[in-house]
């Protein structure tokens, strides 16, 4: 597309299907303990099918 | 819904329920944005009107560019309905196995910040030491609570865990006993100051820990002044020479230099570009959580400041890189391929149900935040979770748990926040710290167009 470059991403809505296997890290579990969010998360199906 | 931004010169466009990530040129950037609320004539007339003196900008283009533009909602990728959100309140009634555990071996300090949410590792109670039998206990508790879950995670917090090192030592010893006849594996986190590292410590941590915090504020001065000793000196020449020893050590293992930001240093970026210079690479800084009327508590007024520092780590943070000094931050860590699903994505953090914290006498609580809070005792590591109506309260935290976060762009990133934040800021746990919402709205555009950014490279 000429005026639109998409970026790859994973698609959330497939994700219905495949995600929620639970194996993830809990968000706060790691650096920030106040302030957390999800998105830096990692996928650790992803993780591990690299 | 979609959310339009321009920042470091990109027209960025995110469609908030596919997960998807345009990076467009001003022209698609106006379009996309007047498309869901003008028709498409309407539209041509106003673009031809502002960019028709360019050569490239003609009705046959600009048609080619509606045609882009309907592929692309047509594949799910534009303006993409929210199918999640009668999911949502399936999550009142999942089955939740606990994955984590934060550990408060010690509830005492060597070390008296002036902001630390657990005043002074004692959490406005006694201070205590974890004894081995609890500890050994709460790993038993994970273990027969964690279901069918591979990885269980245990974080050595406090106060200050290494004043209670040789219990922490001997918790892990039986956490790799128990690995042998569970189908288990444990990773384990200490959150430190540095001041009791030796080598001990770190040839032991870096053979069984998975992740290590280590915090430092940044600039010897900022961190001086709120992180002494309990006889009233800095503590930074003391830990950073013994942090810079670890990480060395550390190898290519997980590791997190971690810093709190108050009013008092609001140009947080020198501090983090200090911890940088001082090689450390992976970095964390965040906004200090406190009562409004603390004199270093961020106001209103910083918030225009603090914008702008996100905007300019950000964009050094590019520059080093492409000079070959890169670093991360943690809240810029953001895999567009390899990030949360859906179900993570409002779920949320899990406290209260996934995750708990447990005090040196075995009492649980949602998390650390709420330790010592009487009204979120949720029960003990013997008899398990007894308050269930507190827990179901956590249970419905989620990212369409609040009226306010309706229409907010971010939700699926913060998935409704941190409970914490919110019970401190508003009574409530479901409430809505929107100081700390603005904040991380502006991270996740400084992050997500790094992304942009370095897929332009490519």
């Amino acid at each position: 597309m000429k005026r639109i470059q998409t970026i790859e991403t994973r698609d959330l809505k497939k994700s219905t299907q495949t995600g929620g296997c639970g194996e993830c890290q809990t968000s706060c579990q790691s650096a920030c303990k106040t302030s957390c969010g999800v998105a830096n998360q990692q996928c650790e199906k992803c993780v591990s099918e690299k | 819904m979609i959310h339009c931004y321009k920042l470091n010169g990109y027209n960025i466009v995110l469609d908030v329920f596919s997960g998807s990530v345009h990076a467009v040129d001003e022209v698609a950037y106006d379009a996309i944005e007047m498309y869901e609320n003008s028709d498409k004539e309407t539209i041509i007339t106003y673009l031809l009107d502002k960019y028709g003196e360019k050569d490239d900008v003609t009705r046959e283009d600009l048609e080619e560019l509606f045609d882009d533009i309907e592929t692309l909602k047509e594949s799910g990728k534009l303006f993409a309905p929210d199918v999640y959100e009668g999911r949502a309140f399936d999550l009142k009634n999942r089955n939740t196995v606990i994955k984590a555990l934060c550990l408060h071996v010690a509830h005492t300090c060597n070390l008296n910040c002036e902001y630390c949410f657990a005043s002074q590792g004692k959490y406005h109670g006694d201070r205590a030491l974890m004894s081995l039998e609890v500890g050994k206990r709460a790993l038993d508790f994970l273990v027969e609570n964690s279901g069918t879950r591979t990885n269980l995670e245990v974080d050595f917090f406090g106060g200050e865990p290494l004043m209670n090192w040789d219990v922490v030592k001997d918790i892990v010893k039986y956490g790799r006993e128990l690995e042998k006849t569970h189908k288990k594996k444990f990773r384990f986190t200490l959150t430190t100051n540095g001041v009791l590292l030796n080598d001990d410590v770190i040839d032991f941590a870096n053979k069984e820990m998975h992740n290590v915090v280590l915090s430092l504020d940044g600039r010897r001065e900022v961190h001086d002044h709120l992180r002494k000793t309990v006889n009233g000196k800095g503590s930074y020449d003391t830990i950073v020479p013994k942090f810079q020893h670890f990480v060395e050590r550390r190898g290519d293992q997980g590791y997190y230099m971690r810093g709190t930001f108050t009013h008092n240093n609001v140009d947080f970026t020198n501090d983090i570009f200090h911890m940088a210079d001082l090689g450390f690479t992976e970095l964390s800084m965040e906004p200090v959580v406190c009562k409004p009327d603390d004199p270093y508590a961020l106001t209103e007024e910083d918030l225009p400041v603090l914008f702008e520092q996100y905007e300019i780590l950000a964009k050094e943070m590019l520059k080093r890189e492409k000079e070959g000094k890169g670093f991360t931050f943690y809240h810029y860590m953001i895999d567009l391929k390899g990030g949360p699903c859906i179900y993570k994505r409002i779920s949320g953090c899990g406290s209260g149900t996934e995750y708990m914290a447990v005090t040196p006498w075995g009492e649980l609580f949602p998390c650390h935040q709420f330790v010592g809070d009487e009204k979120y005792s949720l029960g003990n590591i013997w008899d398990g979770v007894k308050n269930k109506e507190a827990q179901q309260e956590f249970k419905l935290c989620n990212a369409y748990a609040r009226e306010e976060c309706r229409d907010c762009w971010a939700k699926l990133y913060c998935s409704g926040g941190c409970a914490a934040n919110s019970y401190h800021a508003t009574g409530s746990i479901t409430g809505v710290y929107e100081y700390g919402c603005k904040l991380f709205r502006k991270r996740m555009e400084c992050a997500i167009m790094m992304q942009v950014d370095k897929a332009q490279e490519r």
